[in-house]
């Protein structure tokens, strides 16, 4: 290819293929979009799925409010009030007939009627960072290979629509972020930090017109370096990245995540803290078209005062997390939006000698609301006394297959990993007591079953 | 090439080490070192049908070598000696290594596997002492034995004795129990035995035959270790582990998961555990050391991930050669850099023929042969000190003036906390992501070094004492890419910068640095 003379730059740099890195399946979608609107593919996407989802439309987004550390079950999800475990902790009632919380989710337990918990979730693992990769993958670490995150999940196998702003998010991460494991980096979440401050560097410092000469500039170098390395380098996504990056940066979606354009008592509603900033922005983002969004809560790790670290997190998650699931119902986007909220596992029903509770993924909750899902239930029960003996045990995979099964996703589609392995999306199994019709599992495979555990 | 005051200065005498380690790599036994490795894979090629890379440019390999060991890339100066020097690659090497910069870099590296990156307790732990200290011990090429006998044994303060830093690292202030054994065992099983042992902190491997119980009794050698007012010592007592779910608790001896006919019987608990990691018959600390030396030249390890080392049957042979090599000659690290750096793999041309190809599979054979030397993506740390460099046309070093490094210092932990560390996982494969572009395109450190600036930048420099185009178009494709333009490359850029003069020639320069800081040569290792 002829190199590009200076005057030529200008015009290079709206070349498609360069302007944004396209997989096969974003090119389907994008000559879709020319040919009549992005509405006409994306409803046709929806009735392909609504054949499969029997009476309600799929969840579009899924919004994971990410408690890092491992939250105690019975200071947030699970209380035994009254029990020795409890450690003196109260239990509150709520607007869900018989479904208690623990004291101090006051705003919760008002919205409770369309929240579920799953309190009988068992898993192997106990160390933070496996905890992390299984929660948030629904597989168990394999030094083989890396799953996919479930907002990798849904970007990967969701349509793309009009997005132009990355359609995975990480709002304060912590050091595992979600990640796009074998399906590719792309699907990585990108991270931002508290609302209350811009977006970084998506500002250019010059003007457009040397912005883009550089930019044509760049891809001179960039053929060059490409001769006898063109897969490895496609592999690098380098300029891939850089025209995904251009396509953000001249977005005017951009500004769904600036927090401040919404009224001051919605604001406040949320609670004026980075997490409830940041759930605030995780609404504003699915509404356009975000199909993930992950807002982490950090500190849970409460070997030591464990009370009291609950204590503070639970004022920053209960008004973030009520508010988030109110407004997305006032907004008629709940029953499109799966709202996920937990950590890596929970904490020991013994509470040590520094008052603290050490790891326990023995017996932890997770709280499901929207997308579909059917609100106000509790599935399973952890042991009054204390034991490892816990009703009803679910996987944590069977959490990822029903927020899956939500989305009109088949949990047992299967994606190549490398070397050609088949791998399903999820090997859990929907519960079927979240879910509000019967879906695409044929019958006798999705009903209730018991997990020794 | 006169200008910019940058003559090359071939008649400057070399240090003693310099020169002492050159005719190291010249010697018949390192050429015979570097030589089983060569044969290894010429064997893999061989059998697995490959053709590997022809030679690499000897800019792209004194390249690759600044960044692994120096984490920057050359500076324009440096590359001006290189090839006055007949680019000789041998005295290259040694030059970086026996640099103090090479010493810090590689002991920042190192302490990520050893300390991590977290800042962990404060007063207690002094991690940029630790670095320092390391940093020295590497600079002494002291054995790697005794490093690391010292890292697990040391007794004393964390301030006198530096080396504590890595007991008192997992020291949790507010639970008053003093270091913690379990994360000490993680930390040993990973970093120095290659065993992801930390699985069974919970449960038992899932592929390996490692028991929780395993863990336990590795855990045990740090039971006796305590914070006192004397600093980090081992005194008497039992480690005790509590069972999760009955509260009982009961004492766990000290054991070690395999070879324990290489225990010794008397000792300190952590003197007795240093003794049987580094013992010489215990293959899995070299083994874990070489796979690491590996990554960091390569930006891959042999095997991944590159602190889970297979036992013998899926070894890779070059790995067990290079672990032989390595104990035979006394653990000597610096050597085993020179080794894996001195092979004919490492000099490979990134380029090969089938990278071009349409047949995804056999360009994959060869990457996973090792039959083209590797793409890999810098580390955030080498990004922004060639970032630096690069706009730089001096070297910079402990030599620089102070308010350079100054700059320097805080222009890259700004970036690097930007650009993401990927802290201890610093070997997983990654390709590039959305923030990182930006950061580069748009980021307040490119603007500053691309700006018009006489006397903070090198495009502007170059751009005002250049004596014509294709001059200026080179030196900026040599400070940033240690490469000279391909002739397309000099025609488009020469164009660009034809009859422009002042404050628009240096613009157009500027413009030209910040396209090639954004190219994938520049940010990836190749």
């Amino acid at each position: 290819m002829e190199p590009l003379t200076c005057s030529e730059r200008a015009l290079a740099s709206h070349a498609p293929s360069f302007a944004r890195g396209f997989t096969r399946r974003q090119i389907l979608q994008t000559s879709a979009v020319a040919a009549g609107g992005w509405l006409g593919p994306v409803a046709n996407v929806l009735a392909q799925r609504a054949e499969k989802t029997v009476g309600s439309e799929p969840a579009q987004s899924v919004i994971l409010l990410w408690l890092a550390g491992g939250p105690s079950q019975l200071e947030t999800f699970d209380p035994h009030g009254g029990a020795r475990i409890s450690g003196d902790t109260r239990a509150i009632s709520t607007a869900a007939p018989g479904i208690e919380l623990a004291a101090g989710f006051a705003r919760l337990a008002e919205q409770m009627q369309h929240v579920s918990l799953v309190r009988s979730l068992v898993s192997k693992e106990g160390d933070h960072e496996r905890g992390t990769y299984l929660a948030k993958t629904g597989y168990r670490p394999d030094p083989t290979l890396v799953h996919p995150s479930i907002g990798a999940i849904c970007c990967h196998q969701l349509p793309v629509g009009p997005t132009e702003i990355p359609r995975h998010v990480s709002i304060l991460p912590n050091q595992w972020p979600a990640r796009g494991g074998f399906l590719g980096n792309q699907f990585d979440a990108f991270k931002t930090f508290d609302p209350a401050s811009p977006v970084p560097d998506v500002r250019s410092h010059v003007s457009s017109e040397r912005q883009a000469q550089r930019l044509a500039d760049q891809q001179v170098i960039e053929r060059s370096f490409a001769v006898g390395r063109r897969q490895p380098t496609e592999a690098t996504r380098h300029s891939a990245m850089i025209g995904e990056a251009r396509a953000m940066m001249t977005s005017p979606q951009l500004k769904a995540f600036e927090v401040g354009d919404e009224p001051a008592a919605l604001r406040a509603s949320y609670g004026d803290t980075p997490f409830g900033r940041g759930c605030l922005a995780a609404r504003r983002l699915i509404e356009q078209g975000v199909r993930c969004v992950e807002v982490t809560l950090a500190g849970w790790d409460s070997h030591v005062n464990n009370h009291e670290t609950h204590r503070r997190l639970i004022e920053a998650l209960d008004p973030a997390l009520a508010a988030l699931i109110a407004d997305l119902q006032a907004r008629e986007l709940l029953d499109r939006t799966v709202v996920l909220c937990g950590g890596e596992f929970g904490r020991t029903p013994a509470i040590n000698r520094l008052d603290g509770r050490d790891h326990w993924p023995h017996g932890f909750s997770m709280a499901l609301a929207g997308g579909g899902l059917r609100g106000g239930q509790v599935i399973g029960a952890t042991d009054p006394a204390g034991g490892r003996k816990v009703e009803d045990p679910r996987s944590v995979a069977d959490i990822h297959a029903t927020v899956l099964t939500a989305l009109g996703i088949d949990p047992q589609h299967k994606e190549t990993a490398p070397a050609g392995r088949p791998i399903q999306l999820s090997e859990g199994t929907p519960i079927q007591g979240l879910l509000k019709t019967k879906t695409l599992l044929p019958p006798g495979e999705g009903g209730e079953r018991q997990l020794t555990g | 090439m006169l200008f910019l005051g940058l003559a090359p200065q071939p008649n400057r005498p070399p240090k003693q080490d310099v020169v002492e380690l050159t005719a190291e790599i010249h010697g018949d036994d390192f050429l015979a070192s570097v030589a089983h490795i060569n044969t290894a894979f010429r064997r893999q090629w061989s059998s697995a049908g490959i053709q590997p890379a022809e030679r690499a440019p000897a800019a792209a390999i004194a390249r690759r070598i600044s960044l692994a060991l120096a984490g920057t890339i050359p500076s324009l100066e440096e590359l001006r000696r290189f090839e006055a020097e007949d680019s000789s690659l041998p005295s290259w090497l040694s030059g970086i290594l026996v640099d103090r910069r090479a010493s810090d870099y590689l002991a920042e590296r190192l302490a990520r596997a050893t300390v991590g990156v977290q800042d962990g307790p404060f007063l207690i732990y002094r991690r940029r002492r630790f670095v320092s200290w390391l940093a020295d011990e590497l600079q002494a090429n002291r054995p790697f034995d005794q490093i690391v006998r010292s890292l697990i044994a040391e007794e004393g303060l964390w301030t006198d004795h530096p080396s504590t830093n890595f007991i008192t690292v997992t020291i949790n202030p507010e639970d008053n129990a003093g270091p913690n054994e379990n994360a000490l065992a993680a930390r040993v099983s990973r970093a120095f035995l290659g065993v992801r042992l930390d699985c069974a902190e919970c449960h038992d491997h899932p592929f390996r035959p490692w028991k929780q119980a395993d863990f336990q009794s590795l855990a045990a050698f740090f039971g006796q270790t305590q914070q006192t007012f004397t600093g980090i010592r081992d005194r008497e007592g039992e480690f005790e582990v509590e069972d999760a779910t009955t509260g009982n608790a009961h004492v766990v001896a000290p054991r070690v998961p395999f070879a324990a006919e290489l225990l010794l019987e008397d000792g300190d608990r952590r003197a007795r555990l240093a003794n049987w990691i580094t013992h010489p018959a215990n293959d899995a600390f070299a083994r874990v050391t070489v796979n690491r030396a590996w990554a960091i030249l390569f930006g891959r390890p042999l095997v991944e991930p590159v602190d889970d080392i297979p036992r013998d049957d899926e070894l890779p042979e070059m790995l067990r050669l290079l672990a032989d090599d390595f104990v035979a000659h006394d653990l000597d690290f610096r050597r085993l850099l020179a080794v894996i750096a001195s092979t004919e793999v490492f000099a490979l041309d990134s380029r090969h023929p089938l990278a071009d190809a349409e047949d995804l599979a056999a360009w994959q054979k060869v990457d996973a042969a090792w039959g083209a030397f590797p793409i890999t993506r810098l580390r955030p740390e080498q990004v922004v000190g060639s970032l630096l460099q690069a706009a730089s046309l001096r070297t910079i070093n402990r030599d620089s003036h102070i308010l350079v490094r100054f700059a320097r210092a805080v222009g890259q932990n700004e970036f690097i906390e930007r650009y993401g560390d990927s802290g201890e996982e610093e070997f997983q494969p990654q390709g590039g992501a959305i923030p990182q572009r930006l950061l580069l395109m748009n980021g307040k450190l490119v603007e500053e070094k691309t700006k018009d600036s006489l006397l903070a930048n090198a495009a502007s420099r170059i751009a005002s004492l250049a004596p014509d185009d294709e001059t200026a178009v080179e030196v900026a494709y040599l400070s940033c890419l240690s490469r000279r333009p391909s002739p397309e490359e000099t025609a488009h850029f020469q164009q660009c910068l034809s009859a422009t003069t002042g404050g628009e020639r240096r613009e157009r320069l500027g413009d030209l640095y910040w396209s090639l800081i954004n190219s994938t040569e520049f940010s990836w290792n190749h």
